[in-house]
């Protein structure tokens, strides 16, 4: 499909994510048999794959939340259990993975995507406020800062999760079933948000995704890479970088 | 009147306002994290480490809070063996608590009137041990809380998030557990242990109607707790009821009314 990205691939950018002969079993059930794959530094991943067939067990092992019964992953060059860089990786969760009920504002969700190992015993101050005002701003969700989370739409909370994970500018991106619950416009609007930020921002995605239709459209036909019922589809970026680093032109 | 005055009353509001400053503080985190039960077990278990207390004649309250630390610990490790029933490793630990206290308490018949302090509590014969080890206590969570509010906030609103963020989310769960065990085991001298769940549980119940956010829901559930101790311990002062079931009783008015209020505002 684009023979260039495959010739230049070898040297253009660094590995981001590792999985070296990686296997995982529940209990005695095989989830994941001796799987090896590379995320190189600008790829855009997609991950299709039935219900059940383990594309949420590769994904948390990807992220660290599970560790694998054998082989290695490194995260940016380093095994996972030394990695410590984890303001470097932006996580958006299942839709479902919190409780609605949570009497949280928009603003205090936002801000604790700024919350790691680094930053621990340390006060929130103007500087983060003015991050968090940022991520608000990009996302076009300013006038919802002190809303309750649970009071907002489908599409109006995957944005507030998207400002978390994009308030420390992440390298990775990492993205489970964003789009679950959410009507076909907010969806068209979500991706095509995502594809300039993969085309034109110094990031690497990785995309748990039902969407058939995104996946084939941006990631071609042929996967490269296959676990069990669990295809891997890659797109790498040689988009030059964008010359607006800050990044509230890219939304529409 | 004049027993507003007296020095045991004054200890009492002392130990309470303690106490209704650190239970709901840590009960928010548990009812946000669906661990309401979790003050009613390590309440039972204190109970036990209460009567081997007597039984061989150790500070109860000491002998409780290290049981109750003992049981955190291992809700923790079955919470991991049964992943998704929460509920279920509270449950065990809480018929194993049970267990043992009924087996200490028949082991030393003869203290009975003891236990039923440590039951139903017994707020106005809080010594000045009690009270230096209610203090330490609220110092250890105020400090523990502030020092770590936005990761516990983190942990509780969305746990995995706050592994990826590279948290110490065993350290942190364990601290939330722990802290859990010290407020409980000390809250049971005031309200007693059947009803010091209520402490943990009630103030957070209301305060989630009325909160806009999660900092102020936290605010709330303290001012409401603190009013419940005050007026709950001067109306059982005066008209000679039982002070802990007065307070508790007190807390289930306001979250009555507060319920009522909504609806009016909302109808």
């Amino acid at each position: 499909m684009k023979p260039q990205v495959s010739i230049s691939k070898e040297y253009c950018h660094d590995n981001i994510i590792e999985m070296d002969h990686v296997s995982f079993a529940y209990q005695d059930q095989k989830v994941i048999t001796d799987f090896s794959f590379v995320v190189k530094e600008r790829d855009f991943v997609g991950v299709i794959g039935s219900n059940g067939a383990g594309k949420t067990t590769l994904m948390r092992m990807m992220v660290g939340l599970l560790p694998p019964s054998s082989g290695e992953i490194r995260l940016f060059g380093q095994p996972i259990r030394r990695f410590r860089d984890w303001e470097r990786v932006g996580y958006v969760p299942q839709k479902n993975s919190f409780n609605p009920l949570f009497p949280a504002t928009v603003r205090e969700v936002v801000l604790s995507g700024l919350y790691s190992n680094k930053k621990m015993f340390r006060r929130i101050g103007a500087a983060e406020q003015q991050k968090c005002d940022d991520a608000l701003e990009v996302m076009k969700i300013s006038d919802l800062a002190g809303k309750k989370i649970g009071q907002l739409s489908g599409g109006q909370q995957q944005r507030v999760f998207l400002a978390r994970a994009m308030i420390n500018h992440p390298d990775l991106l990492v993205l489970d079933e964003p789009t679950v619950g959410i009507d076909a416009q907010t969806q068209a609007d979500f991706f095509e948000l995502i594809c300039h930020l993969h085309a034109h921002h110094q990031m690497t995605f990785l995309m748990v995704s039902h969407d058939l239709d995104f996946i084939h459209g941006y990631m071609g036909f042929e996967p490269k890479g296959c676990c069990g019922a669990i295809d891997l589809y890659v797109r790498h970026s040689h988009d030059p970088e964008c010359a607006i680093p800050d990044l509230s032109h890219s939304i529409l | 009147m004049e027993i507003l005055t007296a020095d045991f009353f004054l200890s009492a509001l002392t130990g309470g306002l303690l106490i209704g400053l650190t239970a709901p503080l840590i009960g928010i985190f548990l009812v946000l994290r669906r661990l309401s039960m979790i003050g009613d077990t390590l309440a039972h278990v204190t109970i036990a480490g209460v009567a081997l207390g007597l039984l061989i004649n150790i500070y109860p309250i000491g002998v409780g809070l290290a049981f109750a630390v003992a049981a955190s610990f291992a809700i923790e490790k079955l919470r991991k063996a049964y992943k998704g029933y929460a509920e279920l490793s509270i449950a065990i630990i809480m018929s194993g608590g049970v267990a043992l206290a009924s087996l200490f308490f028949t082991l030393g018949m003869g203290y009975n009137t003891d236990v039923n302090s440590y039951l139903f509590g017994s707020i106005y014969t809080l010594d000045q041990v009690d009270l230096y080890v209610v203090g330490a206590i609220t110092v250890i969570v105020i400090v523990a809380i502030s020092l770590l509010f936005k990761e516990f906030f983190l942990l509780t609103f969305e746990e995995d998030a706050a592994s990826v963020s590279g948290l110490p989310v065993k350290f942190l769960n364990m601290l939330i557990t722990v802290l859990t065990a010290l407020v409980i085991s000390t809250a049971i001298k005031i309200v007693g242990a059947l009803l010091v769940s209520a402490l943990l549980t009630i103030p957070a119940a209301t305060s989630l109607l009325l909160a806009r956010s999660f900092k102020q829901s936290v605010v709330f559930s303290v001012v409401i707790s603190e009013i419940a101790v005050v007026v709950g311990l001067v109306i059982a002062g005066i008209w000679n009821l039982a002070p802990g079931a007065t307070i508790v009783l007190f807390l289930i008015a306001m979250l009555i009314l507060t319920i009522i209020g909504k609806r009016g505002l909302s109808a």
